[in-house]
């Protein structure tokens, strides 16, 4: 679903992806993790099609970047650690902004169901500046999955959130990522992805160092596997 | 095999032109719960015309060569502060980004927001003409005069939207907006001023129609040069 060869970012005479090869199976959930720096933002960028590639092939639901831009962009969704979400119009009138920006069929039912899946049928019609932190990121998920993508990109969606709402965020991640959608995730918090990712990858100074499945990794281990793939690079 | 490309051609303008009606709808519901950017844009417009009319004791025939350069003065400054607020609302919360990530053509954003920012613009003017008017005592109820405020604002929204796309990505933004558009829309704010001028004294529409070609030619060229390069301005 997603592949990416030899890909290289730089921002002028700072190089911040230096060779990455990716590859993420249809349905497959990856983590990406990594310390601070280490471009996981900005390589979720990239396969976004929010940022150019310096080099290198990158392919998204078998469509190539930057080329085929928009047709990538038909087969995403993406949530941030920001919202994307209008402050003054309400849960529904941000769903039908963003229902008619991408052409999405039968868009009152679809709001419907998405407000209905993401727990805010009663706060519909309340303006998105009214919500608290975890209900902003509870819409934008609804707002991410609204076109129905194949593939969703999650870049620290647990940022800002108490220990409730982030506990609700990973029930709603689930049951998005179980209708069989290709998801990758970066984060800093390895409890909280253990158990949701199937895989992990760990980016490190603008290359994947390690990667690993999770029926390898023993019960706990995901922190050892983390610290042993940075040691003598962080 | 024909129609079946005219239909999808036929989906694609329907999807660009449903994007650039829901950006529009999407920034005037948005404006009119918040009113923050028209009422910085009025409150400012209007101090400006008080300001100019306390300073300027003219006397009738005096009013009628300053006003052009008084009215343009005021409408560029207030313009400028609506068009870095626009582009601010769509930064701070991540919404540029979600912005960009729909899969429509990207010069559907920027002909939205332009045409959204030329409403903001509109409204002020329609404000600030009558105000103007009573204050100065001179009758601004001119056709070519409107004709001229109407060419005048969609050029330099066009250059506006444009340059605060790019203004927007910087730390700098408030004060970088001015720095670029300025020095861009002296021309369009020269045959502005002297068309405007024109009109209120009376000229003959020969002697005017240069400048009004002028504004016709500079909103053309700056509305396709904007459509060529948007994609590249708001991409990192």
């Amino acid at each position: 679903m997603i592949t990416v060869k030899k890909l290289v970012k730089r921002f002028g005479l700072k190089t911040v992806l230096r060779g990455v090869d990716f590859e993420v199976q249809e349905g497959e959930f990856v983590a990406l993790l990594g310390p601070n720096g280490a471009g996981k933002t900005t390589f979720l960028r990239i396969l976004a099609s929010l940022s150019r590639p310096s080099f290198g092939d990158v392919r998204v639901a078998g469509h190539r970047l930057p080329a085929e831009a928009a047709a990538v962009r038909s087969t995403l969704g993406v949530v941030t650690h920001l919202p994307l979400l209008y402050g003054d119009l309400t849960a529904e009138e941000n769903l039908r902004f963003y229902g008619k920006m991408y052409g999405v069929f039968d868009l009152r039912n679809r709001i419907n169901e998405i407000l209905e899946l993401v727990g805010l049928t009663s706060r519909r019609r309340d303006l998105v500046r009214t919500f608290s932190r975890g209900m902003q990121q509870r819409l934008a998920i609804g707002r991410a999955i609204l076109p129905n993508p194949e593939v969703l990109l999650f870049d620290e969606p647990h940022t800002g959130l108490d220990q409730d709402a982030c506990d609700m965020l990973d029930r709603l991640l689930r049951e998005v990522a179980g209708q069989g959608r290709t998801v990758v995730m970066t984060s800093h918090d390895l409890a909280r992805v253990e158990d949701l990712a199937s895989r992990f990858d760990v980016l490190s100074r603008g290359i994947i160092a390690a990667s690993t499945k999770r029926n390898e990794l023993g019960k706990n281990n995901l922190l050892d596997f983390y610290r042993n793939s940075l040691v003598g690079r962080a | 095999m024909s129609n079946i490309r005219l239909t999808a051609r036929q989906k694609t303008s329907s999807r660009f032109f449903g994007a650039v009606g829901a950006i529009i709808w999407k920034d005037l519901a948005a404006e009119l719960r918040s009113r923050e950017l028209l009422s910085a844009m009025l409150v400012f417009a209007l101090l400006v015309t008080l300001i100019f009319n306390f300073a300027l004791d003219l006397d009738p025939g005096t009013r009628r060569v300053a006003t052009p350069g008084i009215l343009w003065a005021t409408f560029a400054f207030a313009g400028t502060l609506g068009l870095n607020r626009s582009m601010a609302v769509e930064k701070d919360r991540g919404c540029l980004d979600g912005l960009l990530l729909a899969p429509v053509d990207r010069s559907a954003i920027y002909f939205g927001k332009t045409i959204s920012n030329l409403a903001f613009m509109l409204i002020v003017e329609v404000v600030v003409l009558p105000v103007y008017s009573v204050l100065y005592n001179m009758n601004l109820f001119n056709t070519g005069l409107i004709v001229v405020i109407l060419l005048g604002s969609i050029g330099y929204i066009a250059v506006g939207t444009l340059l605060s796309s790019m203004a927007v990505q910087t730390r700098t933004r408030d004060v970088l907006l001015p720095i670029l558009l300025f020095p861009v829309v002296i021309p369009i704010l020269i045959a502005a001023v002297k068309a405007s001028s024109g009109f209120l004294q009376g000229l003959a529409l020969t002697e005017v129609m240069p400048y009004i070609n002028l504004l016709i030619v500079y909103d053309l060229i700056f509305i396709a040069a904007a459509y060529m390069v948007f994609d590249y301005v708001v991409e990192e």
